[in-house]
């Protein structure tokens, strides 16, 4: 089924804010295998010019794709989730996420397209820190991968 | 910002030190705890294979975390990171077996731009397969 093109340019509104710790940031560091200091020792992260632990760079992700959440599930928008594969992903950074950051995600859907039976959903997430200032923006393509043929078979003859 | 390499100092085509990430279902259960990612095809092989995949595979946030390290090693500090972008081409498949599988990475200077800032264009594989394409960063030097 084609994804309803009127919902691009559409915005949600932002999150509530996410609270990033020092813990989940080692946890994530950890769980990459990635032993760099700036991540889990607030004197090597100052060293660097940092005000607390930073996160290692996809660290956002799990932020913004909960909130991509609302726009994926949004019953509106039909999207078949138990298909959607990850296409694509970019980050533009003002600056790293730190502990002590309370971000807010803001979710907009930048395109909709559908190419050979497959649904393309481009989600843009603005993260902004508590003081309104930008820190990331996340760019997120996610494909619902077009039905098996047999399936588009029997939904055929279901409609004849 | 205090990356250890300076603008000056590379050119393009300077290869940036390779790197292999090694990857099993142990790796996969704790990137999923710590991402909160619990989709079933990166840790239940029989839904995997049910789903039409090879076999268990690796999270493609995964397969990104990993790939960028080649880059946050390069310059000593991962703030100093601008953009960073990347395709999921091609899953990266972990067998339950002794040794999972690896995933290999290459990054060498595509291009100098403004603001001492440079692209490094990575290649990343697994098991001989490109598995991620237009895998690409921007990063500021000193």
């Amino acid at each position: 089924m084609a994804l309803d093109q009127s919902f691009v340019g559409r915005t949600y509104p932002p999150t509530d804010p996410y609270e990033v710790g020092r813990e989940k940031i080692r946890e994530f560091a950890e769980a990459v295998g990635d032993a760099h200091p700036a991540y889990t020792d607030p004197d090597a992260a100052k060293a660097l010019g940092h005000p607390d632990v930073i996160a290692p760079p996809t660290f956002v992700f799990s932020i913004t794709f909960k909130a991509a959440g609302q726009v994926v599930q949004d019953p509106q928008l039909g999207l078949d989730y138990s298909r959607v594969v990850h296409g694509d992903q970019k980050f533009a950074y003002r600056r790293p996420v730190r502990a002590g950051d309370r971000l807010t995600v803001t979710s907009t859907i930048e395109a909709v397209k559908s190419m050979a039976g497959n649904d393309i959903l481009d989600i843009r997430g603005e993260v902004h820190d508590e003081a309104g200032e930008h820190v990331v923006t996340a760019w997120t393509k996610l494909v619902a991968r077009a039905a098996e043929p047999a399936e588009a078979v029997a939904q055929a003859d279901g409609k004849a | 910002m205090t990356a250890k390499i300076a603008y000056d100092d590379v050119e393009v085509g300077t290869e940036l030190p390779a790197q292999s990430f090694p990857v099993n279902r142990a790796t996969l259960v704790q990137y999923a705890g710590a991402s909160g990612d619990f989709n079933p095809i990166h840790w239940n092989e029989k839904f995997a294979k049910e789903v039409g995949l090879p076999d268990v595979i690796a999270h493609g946030m995964f397969t990104m975390a990993e790939a960028i390290r080649v880059v946050t090693d390069w310059t000593g500090d991962p703030g100093a990171l601008v953009d960073y972008g990347v395709r999921f081409t091609k899953p990266v498949v972990v067998p339950n077996d002794d040794r999972g599988a690896v995933i290999e990475v290459t990054g060498k200077v595509g291009a100098k731009l403004d603001d001492n800032t440079v692209r490094v264009d990575l290649t990343v594989t697994s098991a001989g397969l490109k598995v991620l394409g237009m895998s690409r960063a921007v990063v500021r030097l000193a």
